[in-house]
């Protein structure tokens, strides 16, 4: 079993849930409270993910982080480092590519939290931050947690994007997904059906564990 | 207000759908039309095909067709490798064309080759390849580009599958770099991912097959040096009509065209040495 892929794996999937709750917490607030006419477009925008192919995202991704494109060179010029094939490389990718499993879930956790007591806050003078913090936060918990787990879950699983960009590099970029491939067509059956299976045991308790918590938070299906 | 938007959504609905109907209905008019005119069934038969053949194919498909119109052919590109996991479960191909004559032959003891249909067809090549901005002037450097301080990505294919990565591995062995660029290797999934990754800059060099090298849409965008033939292991290409095929015939015929003089000509074109020479 190759426990060096499901390590980079797991770490991959951690840090993209972390940066994930960073970035999706602000996105997902200013999508439940902004007036903005044009906030239809940056629904669609983040929902992209979900429908375009990981391979359009890969491609894209490697143009982007690439020593041709300004991100690229930037980052070249500031730390020394290249994007492509490297962690950090894959790590963007990741987010990108896990971003409304993230957002939505969040989103539709704000929305569900009572209007009137966040109305009810900011009249008794409390900040729109401590509300949120004090208020919001704590209300939309179960679909706080959902969001993160189906991220962690979604990166685990992630493939096509990281056969884009990661040019397989054992412990930098060969995830655990990218290491059963590579068995399968080396003919490593047994390894490959190995990994494979605890792969599927990880991805079920995740989800079992999290869903047996919503029950107790009595939470509507955040999803929807 | 409502109201209105749904009869324009209504609309656009229709349009759409009669856009697609228009577009189907183009399509398959005129093939109707040649069907019906040469008496003939056309035939389609089913070929997976090394990624190197990428180009060389194309041109073979398109020569053959000239010659026999009433058979078509359609083809996946892929990893050899990958190719013979998907075909040990009897994947729906009539031929296969790989760029390691070893899977064909390990597929046809284990009794899914048509009887006899084993063929070589190629020898591949292997070239060091830079985009054609590159600081690096391969053709002077040869095998030490890989070594160039520029350099920090090596693109190669995957050595565990794809039979041009084995072959690059070997030959780096035995010119003496593969010690000071192993930690720079990064590997396609086969040898065209091998190539976007050099194309797209986010490799500065790569190991690729010189059919690619030489295909039309590459062909100046980059210099290359070709690695001598005695560095690595002789790249037999070969492949075989699949036993469980329905176009037994169409597949004979365009096995034997792809071994005629004028197949011949094509791959020699594309950079590919032929069996016997």
């Amino acid at each position: 079993m190759d426990w060096i892929a499901i390590g980079l794996s797991v770490r991959l999937s951690l840090w993209t849930t972390f940066i994930l709750l960073l970035v999706g917490l602000p996105i997902a607030y200013w999508l439940t409270f902004s007036k903005r006419r044009w906030k239809f477009l940056v629904e669609a925008l983040v929902a992209l993910p979900l429908v375009l192919p990981p391979t359009v995202l890969g491609f894209y991704i490697l143009l982007a982080i690439g020593p041709k494109s300004p991100v690229g060179r930037f980052y070249t010029e500031t730390t020394g480092w290249v994007l492509p094939f490297s962690f950090q490389g894959l790590l963007i990718a990741s987010v990108l590519y896990s971003l409304p499993f993230a957002v939505q879930p969040f989103a539709s956790a704000f929305k569900s939290v009572d209007r009137r007591l966040i109305e009810a806050s900011w009249c008794l003078g409390v900040s729109r931050l401590h509300t949120f913090w004090h208020l919001i936060v704590p209300l939309s918990q179960p679909g706080l947690i959902t969001g993160m787990v189906l991220s962690f879950a979604h990166t685990l699983g992630e493939f096509g994007v990281v056969l884009m960009v990661g040019g397989n590099l054992p412990g930098i970029t060969r995830t655990v997904s990218i290491s059963i491939y590579d068995e399968v067509q080396a003919l490593n059956y047994e390894a490959a059906a190995q990994t494979s299976l605890l792969l599927l045991c990880i991805s079920f308790l995740v989800l079992a564990v999290t869903y047996g918590l919503q029950r107790r938070f009595s939470a509507a299906w955040p999803m929807s | 207000m409502r109201q209105s938007r749904r009869n324009v959504l209504r609309r656009f609905f229709y349009a759409g759908l009669f856009g697609t109907s228009l577009a189907c209905s183009n399509r398959s008019q005129p093939q109707n039309s040649l069907e019906s005119g040469s008496q003939s069934i056309r035939r389609t038969i089913r070929v997976a095909a090394a990624a190197d053949l990428k180009f060389a194919m194309d041109e073979l498909i398109r020569a053959f067709h000239h010659e026999e119109p009433q058979i078509a052919v359609t083809v996946s590109y892929g990893s050899s490798g990958n190719f013979y996991s998907q075909l040990s479960s009897r994947a729906p191909f009539d031929m296969y064309f790989s760029a390691d004559v070893s899977y064909p032959r390990r597929l046809a003891e284990q009794g899914a080759a048509y009887q006899g249909s084993e063929f070589a067809y190629a020898i591949g090549r292997l070239v060091v390849w830079v985009p054609a901005g590159s600081p690096i002037d391969v053709a002077k450097m040869k095998i030490e580009a890989l070594r160039h301080p520029s350099v920090r990505h090596v693109a190669v294919a995957n050595p565990k599958h794809a039979p041009y990565g084995r072959a690059a591995e070997a030959a780096m062995r035995s010119l003496g770099v593969y010690e000071t660029v192993a930690d720079r290797l990064v590997y396609g999934e086969n040898v065209a991912q091998t190539l976007q990754f050099v194309q797209s800059g986010a490799a500065e060099i790569g190991i690729v097959a010189l059919s690619l090298a030489l295909a039309p849409s590459v062909h100046g965008q980059g210099h290359y040096w070709e690695i001598p033939l005695d560095s690595y292991p002789r790249m037999e290409q070969g492949g075989i009509i699949l036993k469980w095929t329905q176009q037994a015939e169409a597949a004979q015929s365009f096995r034997s065209f792809a071994l005629a003089p004028a197949g011949r000509q094509i791959l020699k074109n594309y950079g590919f040495y032929l069996p016997e020479e």
